[in-house]
């Protein structure tokens, strides 16, 4: 089966008036359809540069990403991209919050002159797919919304605003805004780093529950070792600056050991734990 | 005046929002909104015998602070009389409350007042749309463009920095004896510190939240319209705060130089023919009408801010 994304041979350095640093050297992968696929490194391996590129925010310097066999640029696929805060904005409700992704969908599409040449449009870093339905304001999509408010236990905070909300609930109406877009493969940046330790191992809990039944391609970066094996099918191992792929960890835990707080519980969880570890510490005693 | 108690059905009701049934939430939810139910909850059952004594003692601290602020303006305004009527003091040169408000009823009764009052708020209130409308415009552009904000830079430095009282004679020379002028030097005083402040706080935006549009499709549209005004409201209106004050200087100044109506006119005029009462009384009007400019929009920032 064609993987669903490809990266070959991808390297990024950062420019300053300073000098230059090299963020990610000769990174090739690929991630499967339908696959929770993890990225693990020390901090400032170029961790989050990785997800920067896939999503478009920035463009490689060299090498190639593919999407379903084409190029990132071209193809029609939806990235949706989960930040490490919520970034919910304050002065909107969570019905408003979540339907930002396709207000923006749609006012490009009400405008397309918009994107194209105007002093303000920089290029979109998701190209809008033609053969969806138009959205417009209070049709289908609307009820999407609220069925997914109400799917994710949010739904008599429709009209709530964020601060009303404890953490792990905006980081579920996060997901629901980023999800909103139906994405193809969902990018998530650390996404729990900033809930306290419980509220963190039930977020991940859900919200990996939720992409698993949704059979989205999702790629999850984190620094947190335990959590990377909660929810992964496989492991991407980066070594410390400049990040290059040190080995990729297939992860299984059979066929009916799907949640985290399950896996946690799992005998095979300390032994990939170690082996995880060991490849981490091997970058660092050959530094 | 306002009692403590005069908050409880406002707050009973956020506590009864904070734990509406059925959400399904994790425990964090739930205990992050008794986190804020907490409080109401106390204060809609009986208080304890503590928090009425805190009640109680806050309730003093208030009236005191309100009485003693009364009473040092009736004690300067009755020991200003006093001296005057006891000859301590020149009536003539110091003027008094009594002849102030002699002066006042008098100018009040021809009318006088209230056009030398109007056109002053009017004045100030032209200049003050103005200087916010340019100045949010310029700011944006600036925003929107890192050459154009780098190019600019030192000139908007140099121009906030400059006096602009030094300016309104030219300003005379160029727009003539008129309103234009008043508000043009107006404009002059407040719109480049609030380009620049404003400029500032535009590009301390959150990266982040600006990630967010782009990963959401947006483009720096999105971003300005989405994020960047939105979420520079209150940073608006707090300058609007600043520029309203200073807009009123400026149009002092204006009048002082060109004008055939207005406080400040009035207080040249006065001056000119020593009417201390006269000049006097300008001032406090101008008081006054500063004041409340800045109080109405501070009611408009707690709209705003909710």
């Amino acid at each position: 089966m064609k993987p669903k994304l490809e990266v070959r041979d991808l390297s990024y350095s950062y420019h300053e008036l300073t000098g230059e640093t090299v963020a990610l050297s000769n990174i090739s992968f690929d991630v499967r359809d339908g696959e929770f696929f993890v990225i693990v490194g020390p901090s400032g391996c170029g961790k989050s540069t990785l997800l920067s590129l896939l999503c478009g925010l920035l463009e490689p310097e060299e090498g190639t990403i593919l999407i379903d066999g084409i190029p990132r640029r071209e193809s029609r696929a939806v990235i949706g991209y989960m930040l490490q805060r919520d970034h919910l904005l304050e002065w909107r409700t969570i019905l408003s919050n979540v339907s930002l992704g396709l207000e923006i969908r749609n006012s490009h599409r009400r405008s397309p002159d918009a994107r194209r040449g105007s002093f303000f449009a920089k290029r979109s870093a998701i190209p809008v797919s033609k053969e969806e339905q138009p959205h417009r304001p209070g049709d289908g999509s609307r009820d999407s919304l609220t069925a997914m408010l109400r799917a994710y236990g949010l739904e008599a905070f429709r009209d709530a605003h964020p601060s009303q909300l404890s953490g792990g609930m905006r980081q579920r109406a996060a997901l629901i805004r980023t999800l909103a877009l139906k994405p193809d493969i969902l990018l998530l940046d650390e996404p729990f780093s900033a809930l306290d330790y419980q509220t963190r191992l039930e977020v991940c809990d859900d919200i990996s529950s939720i992409i698993k039944t949704q059979k989205k391609t999702a790629v999850l970066i984190t620094h947190d070792l335990s959590e990377a094996i909660s929810v992964a099918d496989r492991i991407l191992v980066l070594t410390s600056r400049p990040g290059r792929v040190r080995t990729i960890l297939e992860i299984d835990f059979g066929p009916d050991a799907g949640r985290p707080l399950k896996r946690r519980n799992a005998p095979e969880f300390a032994a990939y734990f170690n082996q995880l570890w060991k490849e981490l510490k091997c970058d660092e005693t050959s530094l | 005046m306002k009692h403590p108690f005069d908050h409880t059905p406002a707050a009973a009701e956020k506590c009864f929002r904070g734990i509406r049934p059925g959400l399904g939430g994790s425990a964090g939810a739930a205990r992050r909104n008794a986190g804020a139910g907490d409080l109401s909850q106390t204060a809609s059952r009986c208080p304890s015998p503590r928090q009425l004594a805190y009640l109680e003692a806050e309730h003093r601290h208030r009236v005191q602070v309100r009485i003693i602020r009364a009473m040092i303006l009736i004690l300067f305004l009755a020991l200003w009389e006093l001296l005057s009527e006891l000859g301590i003091i020149d009536s003539f040169i110091f003027s008094s409350p009594g002849r102030i408000l002699a002066c006042f009823l008098q100018m009040a009764a021809d009318g006088s007042i209230f056009l030398h009052t109007g056109v002053t708020l009017l004045e100030t209130l032209v200049s003050f749309l103005l200087t916010v409308v340019i100045a949010v415009a310029a700011a944006v552009l600036l925003w929107a463009s890192r050459s154009l904000s780098e190019i600019l830079e030192p000139y908007l430095v140099m121009l906030n920095s400059l006096p602009k009282s030094a300016m309104a004679p030219l300003l005379i020379v160029w727009l003539g004896n008129s309103i234009k002028t008043i508000i043009a030097a107006a404009v002059s005083v407040a719109v480049f510190g609030s380009i620049l402040t404003l400029h500032t706080g535009f590009m301390q935006t959150d990266a982040d939240k600006i990630r967010l549009i782009t990963s959401l499709g947006g483009s720096r549209r999105d971003v300005l319209t989405k994020v960047l005004i939105p979420a520079s409201v209150p940073l608006i209106i707090s300058n609007m705060k600043v520029n309203v004050g200073l807009c009123l200087v400026g149009v002092i100044i204006g009048e002082f130089l060109s004008a055939r109506a207005g406080l400040g006119y009035l207080i040249i005029y006065a001056s000119q023919v020593f009417k201390m009462d006269l000049l006097v009384m300008s001032i406090v009007i101008l008081c006054l009408v500063s004041t409340m400019l800045y109080q109405a929009i501070s009611v408009l920032e707690k709209k705003a801010v909710r």
